[in-house]
């Protein structure tokens, strides 16, 4: 058996939890390098949405989509530390960031599943 | 200020976020179960991050669980299959939920602190 078969055969929710525990240590990891704030943010959501554009166009498994999806791409990306980034730009008065950063993100993951997902159709 | 342990509180938090993620989806699975993450997780990590002051708990449940527990990856794809009109209403629901969600999370957690 290779080993993605035999993690096939694990619970559904403990293939998430993995690709979970990955997703926020890689999140994690991208975070240290850019010293965190708005860039590493904008750099794990566009990475992450290209990453789930490619997966979800590509013929992988069940379970590779449960690990590498649901649990490594959901959780490697996020949308709270987003919201909060926005809220405090806003809130202290500089509006014209918020919606920047707001605005900047939303295409840049538009465009990164795009991407993701064109790559895929032209690979396979 | 980084510790050692804290690739230990954020894996075990990204483990715990990423299982409650996809028992929301199992309930209510697409668009609306994103959403419900993403409202409820940028509410609570406004109040976390206003009420905890201790850095490792910040770290345990701000970056692990609730990051993990929220998605921008789903609510990109999700969006971009929704098409034009559905798309828009869509990133409408979560923007406008999320950032009202993030700012009263904020604001209760200052008042609670």
């Amino acid at each position: 058996m290779t080993p993605l078969t035999e993690l096939a055969t694990l619970p559904t929710p403990v293939l998430v939890g993995l690709g979970g525990t990955l997703g926020a240590l890689s999140r994690y990891a991208v975070d240290t390098a850019l010293s965190g704030g708005h860039r590493s943010t904008l750099a794990v959501n566009v990475l992450g949405s290209f990453a789930l554009g490619a997966l979800v166009a590509a013929p992988v498994s069940t379970a590779a989509a449960t690990l590498f999806g649901t649990g490594f791409c959901g959780a490697f990306t996020t949308f709270s530390s987003f919201a909060v980034g926005v809220a405090e730009d806003a809130t202290n008065g500089d509006g014209r960031r918020a919606v920047r950063y707001a605005v900047g993100t939303l295409l840049a993951a538009l465009g990164g599943v795009a991407v993701g997902g064109g790559l895929v159709g032209i690979l396979a | 200020m980084s510790h050692r342990l804290d690739p230990l509180l954020v894996a075990a938090g990204g483990f715990v976020g990423a299982i409650l993620r996809y028992g929301v989806d199992a309930v209510l699975p697409g668009v609306g179960g994103t959403l419900a993450v993403n409202v409820l997780g940028s509410f609570a990590l406004g109040a976390l991050l206003t009420v905890v002051t201790r850095p490792r708990v910040r770290v345990l449940l701000g970056t692990g669980l609730l990051s993990s527990f929220t998605t921008y990856s789903t609510f990109a794809v999700q969006t971009a299959a929704l098409g034009p009109t559905w798309g828009l209403a869509n990133v409408g629901a979560n923007y406008a939920l999320g950032f009202v969600a993030a700012v009263v999370g904020l604001s209760v957690g200052g008042r609670l602190r």
